[in-house]
C-alpha cells in the first residue's frame, strides 16, 4: 500500500514536472522565434520585386517595391480633422468636405463675382487631389483650362505625350486647352494619359529614389527667385541639397501661382521674392488682376495656398527643418527608417513629427501650437471684419456718387487690404507656419482696410 | 538510474534550446563594452550610427555616459536596462521616438560631470548640487549622438 502511495505521488511530480518544463520550452522556443524575426527585420532592405520607369505612373506598381511607403500613400484617403482644419477635433470627413463658405461668410463676400463665391472647401488628403477638384462647382460650372493639370494630377505622361518627349513643351500645350480636353487626352494605346492624384514619379527618380521637381512652374519659379537672389542659372535637380528638397518637392504645388497670359501658362510670381508684398509688386508690375470685385468694382487679387512662402518666413525654415521633417516624419517599420508619406497634420502625429526635435511632452507641444492657432484665428477674423466694412464704405461711396478719384484711391487700398487677408487666410497652417510674418501682414490689412474705409467715408462727406 | 535518465531528458533540451538562444541572440556580448552589442536589436540603430560620427565617440563607448562607474551599481543598471530593454523589445510594447527614463538620465549627468569636472565645476557648485539645479542635457541635447554631437 505505501508503495503504491508513493508510486502515485511519484507520477504526480513526474507530470507535473513534464508540463512546467514543456512550459519553459514554450516559452524560450517563442523567445527564439521572436529574436529570429527581429533579425530578420534588421536584415529587411528594399526589394526591387518590378521595374519602375519613368513611365510607371501608377503608385500601386511602385507600391510592389516599397509597400511601406505605398500604405502610407494610400492612407492620404483617409479623414483628418484638426482644431481649425477638417471638421474639427473627432469629426467624420467622409463625403465632401466643409464649406469654408459657410464656416467663414466673410470668404463669400470678399469673392462676389468670383467663382470662389461658389464653392470653396476645406482641403482633404493627396488621395482627394483630383477627385475633388473635378466635384467642385468652380470647374464644373466655370472653365478651366488644362493648367489645372499641372497640380491636380500625375501629369508627366500627358506633357511627355503631348510635347513629343519635352516635359515642358507639353506643359505649355497643355496650359490652354479646356480641361475636359486636356484631361481626357489618351496615349497610342488608347490609355487615358490622365488616371492619378499625385503618384511617387512626380516626386521621385525611378532609378535611384531621389527627390526630383518635375513641375515646370516650380522650375521656372524657383529660378527667378534665385536670380534674384543673385544666382544665376538655377536647377533646383542639379543645385539643390537634399534637405532643400524635402521642402521644393512641396514648393511644388503649395504655393501662390496664377496663369500667365492666353497661352495660361501656370506661373509662381517670385522674381522680386517670396513675401507678401514682393508678389503683389510682381503683380501690381505685370498689371494683373485675377477678377474685378462685384460688389465694390476694384480689381481684386486672389491668392491661392502660400504655404511654401509663407513657411519661408518662419523660424522652422530659418532653423533648416523642411515641410517633410514635419509632415512626413521618419517612422520605424521593422528595422527600416521610412518616411510616412501619409502627408497630413503634425498636430496628427506630435510624436514623430515634433519630438525628435522638442524634447517636451506632447501635451506641451500641442498647447503651444494651439496657442498660436486660436491667437491667428482671432486676428485673421477681425482683419476680415475690418476688410468687409471698407467694402461696405466703397459701395455706399459709389452709391452716393462720391467724386472717382477717391473711390480709385479706396479701391486701391481695397486691392491691397484683401490681398494681404486672402493670402493669410488661404494659407494651410492657421498662423502656425510662420506666426509673426502673418500677423505683420494682417495688422497691415486692418490698417489698409481702415485707411480706405476712411477715404471712401471722407468722400461721402465730401459731396 | 531511470529517474536520473527521465530528469535529464526533462531538463537538458531546455537547456540546449536555452544555451542555444543565449549564444544566437549574441548573449555574450552583453558582457563586454562594445558599442555594437547595444545595437544588436536594430532599435539603436540611429543611435549608434549618430554615435560614429559624433566628437564622442574617441573618448566615450555607450557605457561611458549610460552606465555607473562603480563596481556593484553598474551591474545592478546593467541588469536593470538589459531586462527593460529586451522586455520592450520583444513586447514591442514602447512609445516612439524612444526616450531616456528620467533616472538614466540623471545618470548620464552624473558621466557629464565625471568627465567634464574640471571645465565645469564652478558652474555645477555654484548651482549648488551636481543634480538637478543644472541639467547639462538642457542645451547638449544633441551630445553623444545627434546633432553637434
Amino acid at each position: 500500500m505505501t508503495d503504491g502511495a508513493t508510486t502515485g505521488r511519484g507520477w504526480w511530480l513526474i507530470v507535473l514536472g513534464f508540463l512546467g518544463v514543456a512550459g519553459l520550452t514554450v516559452l524560450l522556443l517563442a523567445l527564439l522565434t521572436n529574436i529570429f524575426e527581429r533579425k530578420q527585420e534588421g536584415r529587411e532592405r528594399v526589394v526591387r520585386l518590378i521595374e519602375v520607369t519613368e513611365d510607371t505612373m501608377d503608385p500601386k506598381v511602385w507600391g510592389q517595391n516599397w509597400p511601406a511607403q505605398y500604405d502610407s500613400y494610400l492612407k492620404t484617403s483617409l479623414p483628418t480633422s484638426t482644431k481649425y482644419g477638417g471638421r474639427g477635433l473627432g469629426a467624420s470627413d467622409a463625403g465632401p468636405a466643409e464649406q469654408k463658405l459657410d464656416r467663414d461668410p466673410w470668404l463669400r463676400r470678399i469673392f462676389a463675382g468670383y467663382a470662389f463665391a461658389i464653392d470653396y472647401r476645406d482641403r482633404r488628403g493627396h488621395a482627394y487631389a483630383l477627385f475633388d477638384q473635378e466635384q467642385t462647382r468652380r470647374v464644373t460650372e466655370k472653365k478651366q483650362p488644362g493648367a489645372c493639370l499641372q497640380c491636380h494630377a500625375a501629369n508627366l505622361a500627358l506633357y511627355r505625350s503631348v510635347g513629343k518627349g519635352d516635359v515642358t513643351k507639353g506643359f505649355e500645350q497643355v496650359n490652354p486647352m479646356p480641361y475636359e480636353q486636356a484631361h481626357g487626352m489618351k496615349d497610342d494605346k488608347g490609355q487615358a494619359l490622365i488616371q492619378h492624384p499625385l503618384a511617387c514619379v512626380d516626386c521621385h527618380e525611378p532609378k535611384s529614389m531621389a527627390l526630383r521637381v518635375t513641375r515646370p512652374g516650380f522650375i521656372a519659379g524657383i529660378k527667378a527667385l534665385k536670380a534674384q537672389q543673385g544666382v544665376a542659372d538655377y536647377d533646383p535637380n542639379r543645385d539643390a541639397t537634399r534637405q532643400e528638397m524635402r521642402a521644393y518637392v512641396c514648393g511644388q504645388c503649395h504655393v501662390e501661382y496664377y496663369f500667365k497670359g492666353a497661352a495660361k501658362t501656370v506661373t509662381y510670381p517670385w522674381a522680386n521674392g517670396l513675401r507678401v508684398e514682393q508678389i503683389e509688386e510682381y503683380y501690381d508690375k505685370e498689371g494683373f488682376t485675377d477678377w474685378t470685385h462685384a460688389e465694390t468694382g476694384t480689381k481684386v487679387l486672389k491668392a491661392q495656398h502660400p504655404e511654401f512662402e509663407v513657411w519661408n518666413q518662419g523660424i522652422h525654415a530659418r532653423a533648416g527643418v523642411a515641410c517633410a521633417d514635419c509632415h512626413m516624419p521618419y517612422q520605424r517599420v521593422g528595422a527600416l527608417k521610412v518616411s510616412d508619406h501619409w502627408v497630413r497634420s503634425p498636430l496628427l502625429n506630435i510624436n514623430r513629427a515634433c519630438q525628435p526635435c522638442h524634447t517636451v511632452p506632447e501635451k506641451e507641444l500641442e498647447g503651444r501650437v494651439v496657442a498660436i492657432q486660436d491667437r491667428h484665428h482671432a486676428l485673421l477674423q477681425r482683419a476680415a471684419k475690418a476688410t468687409t466694412d471698407l467694402m461696405d464704405a466703397i459701395v455706399a461711396a459709389r452709391k452716393a456718387g462720391a467724386p472717382d478719384a477717391d473711390v480709385q484711391a479706396a479701391q486701391a487700398l481695397h486691392r491691397k487690404a484683401q490681398w494681404r487677408l486672402d493670402f493669410v487666410a488661404a494659407e494651410n497652417s492657421m498662423g502656425f507656419h510662420a506666426p509673426q510674418e502673418l500677423a505683420r501682414i494682417l495688422g497691415e490689412t486692418i490698417d489698409f482696410a481702415r485707411q480706405g474705409q476712411l477715404t471712401a467715408d471722407r468722400a461721402v462727406r465730401k459731396k | 538510474m531511470r529517474r536520473l535518465l527521465v530528469a535529464g531528458l526533462l531538463l537538458g533540451i531546455p537547456l540546449g534550446i536555452g544555451a542555444f538562444t543565449f549564444v544566437y541572440a549574441k548573449g555574450f556580448s552583453y558582457l563586454s563594452t562594445d558599442p555594437r552589442a547595444c545595437a544588436n536589436c536594430h532599435i539603436m540603430n540611429e543611435q549608434y550610427d549618430a554615435w560614429l560620427k559624433s566628437g564622442h565617440r574617441h573618448v566615450a563607448t555607450c557605457v561611458e555616459c549610460h552606465l555607473p562607474h562603480e563596481g556593484l551599481a553598474k551591474w545592478v543598471a546593467k541588469a536593470e536596462h538589459g531586462f527593460r530593454h529586451s522586455a520592450a523589445f520583444t513586447l514591442q510594447n514602447f512609445k516612439e521616438p524612444i526616450e531616456i527614463t528620467p533616472r538614466d538620465r540623471r545618470l548620464v549627468q552624473d558621466n557629464c560631470v565625471r568627465c567634464h569636472a574640471g571645465l565645469v565645476h564652478d558652474l555645477v557648485q555654484a548651482a549648488g548640487t551636481a543634480r538637478g539645479d543644472i541639467d547639462c542635457m538642457h542645451c547638449h541635447a544633441g551630445a553623444g549622438h545627434g546633432a553637434g554631437g
